[in-house]
């Protein structure tokens, strides 16, 4: 059995029984699944926890499913890797990289809101869903819809990667391309609710998509030893998985389940050429003036983020902060992550890397207590912002080997990396 | 002069049902004016304190989110098409 007691209105504090429903009536403001903590604080136990299988089903009692989870069941669970190299790239002697690039079954932190979204789906008895994407949300709800059977219907902007494209049309979904940025994709799914009555993921089942993101969070303090690490950076494009993370640690604390209170100081990524949130933290502002994106990481190419107001909010209440990332700046970060530590993330993940380290240059994060950074994308699904071709080729002979290894002076700097 | 003004399922609970309303007005604002002069109390559904916009309501000219335009005072042409939008959806 669930523990959700309904929704209510993050603005207004409306409540609503749990239903198919996208915004409040009365003020029009997004809605967030009520629980019975008391009952849940009751039931959840460490034990519980570790008695169960690494997905993101382990922690059940928090997700706003009544029955069994039926979408997604090997969705989470993914590793926290303690990033050393990196960390001294960066002059950060406890940090830590949530890699939600390995996640099943299409590689992302999407996974983990679809799961939720079409299991809630099945429970409604939907058998159309869809959403709105800026891509890795095409690829998980297409994936996880032709695995429960579902019918989908999934919107992009139509300049999408070409490797996003592909991992969604491969799953037989309804695949449409809108001429437009990802707003109006938006503004079209806004509508296409009003009118058809579908489960699309990030409209109408939105409050119940989000709380997947919590167990981002959960994921990272149970893998601290129940504890919320001193800060996260976390990459923003609707904002809701940076406020979603930071109320999966309240959760715990408030039921009990964490070794200490929750100190975590939550900082925000964009990229320069779509930063409507991190220019309001900026400003000290929950204001967000919205834009027209223009950056390589299309993935976070959100100008106006339904939950911008909340990350601002998380980010300013934590003493937090905000900053974003040039295209050259983003590669860099996709570089570094993967010539330090072995992963390869995405444009967005790009971001996140570059933002961490201008914030640890900028002296914002603690030096010796954990930092975790979200990687929240596969770097397979973006390679087209890279120019990564050119490569050495030569006979297939010893000689010619050893001629490269001095031509490029390959050998003296593997003997110096040796020494 | 006549433009045409797109509604969004909760606001047409004001207008009977009504998803398009033609009107005639200079600018957004205006639009909202008659909007209320024809559905008293509309107007405090799209608005607060007066002229602001609700936070999570959008407003778009011809396609065109007015917050990049002239906000409430985004002129309107002869034929244009007023959407109003709730901001509910992404990520």
């Amino acid at each position: 059995m669930g523990y959700v007691t309904g929704l209510r209105c993050r603005e207004c504090g409306t409540r609503f029984p749990k239903q198919l429903r996208a915004f409040c009536d009365e003020c029009f403001g997004p809605l967030e699944v009520d629980y019975d903590y008391e009952a849940i604080a009751g039931a959840l136990t460490h034990d519980l926890i570790q008695s169960r299988p690494k997905t993101l089903w382990r922690y059940r009692e928090l997700l706003p499913i009544d029955g069994e989870p039926t979408v997604g069941l090997h969705t989470g669970g993914t590793p926290l890797v303690k990033a050393g190299r990196l960390g001294r790239a960066l002059g950060l002697n406890q940090l830590y990289i949530k890699n939600d690039a390995v996640n099943f079954p299409t590689l992302s932190f999407k996974d983990r809101v679809v799961a939720v979204a079409l299991s809630k789906a099945r429970e409604f008895g939907l058998e159309i869903v869809g959403c709105a994407s800026t891509g890795n949300l095409a690829n998980s709800v297409a994936a996880n819809a032709s695995a429960a059977g579902l019918t989908s219907f999934v919107l992009i902007p139509a300049n999408l990667e070409q490797t996003k494209v592909i991992g969604t049309l491969v799953y037989g979904t309804r695949l449409i391309g809108v001429n437009g940025t990802y707003d109006d994709v938006n503004r079209l799914c806004s509508e296409i609710s009003g009118r058809y009555n579908w489960g699309l993921v990030n409209v109408n089942l939105r409050h119940f998509y989000g709380e997947g993101s919590k167990t981002f969070g959960y994921e990272i303090a149970e893998a601290l030893g129940w504890r919320a690490p001193a800060a996260i950076v976390v990459p923003m494009a609707g904002g809701s998985l940076i406020t979603k993370s930071y109320k999966g640690f309240k959760e715990l604390e408030q039921l009990g389940l964490l070794e200490d209170d929750v100190k975590t100081q939550v900082f925000g990524a964009q990229a320069e050429g779509c930063n409507p949130i991190a220019a309001a933290v900026k400003r000290k502002s929950t204001d967000l003036i919205p834009v027209k994106p223009n950056t390589i990481a299309k993935s976070l190419a959100i100008g106006d983020p339904a939950d911008g107001y909340f990350a601002a909010r998380t980010i300013l209440k934590t003493g937090g902060w905000a900053d974003d990332a040039t295209d050259e700046e983003i590669i860099e970060g996709i570089n570094l992550l993967a010539s330090t530590e072995g992963i390869f993330a995405e444009t967005a993940g790009g971001v996140t890397v570059a933002v961490t380290k201008k914030l640890a240059e900028q002296k914002r994060l603690p030096k010796d207590e954990p930092v975790v950074i979200a990687i929240t994308g596969n770097g397979l699904k973006t390679t087209e912002a890279l120019d990564l071709t050119l490569f050495n080729v030569i006979e297939p002979k010893l000689s010619a080997f050893e001629e490269l290894l001095d031509e490029r002076d390959w050998r003296e700097q593997a003997a110096a990396l040796a020494s | 002069m006549s433009q045409t003004i797109l509604l969004p399922t909760p606001l047409r609970k004001h207008t009977n049902g009504l998803e398009s309303i033609q009107l005639s007005a200079t600018n957004v604002k205006g639009a909202i004016e008659e909007l209320n002069n024809r559905y008293p109390g509309i107007k405090d559904r799209i608005c607060e304190d007066g002229d602001q916009l609700r936070r999570f309501i959008n407003i778009y000219v011809d396609g065109e989110d007015v917050r990049f335009l002239n906000r409430l005072e985004t002129p309107l042409k002869a034929d244009s098409e007023v959407s109003i939008i709730l901001a509910i959806a992404g990520g």
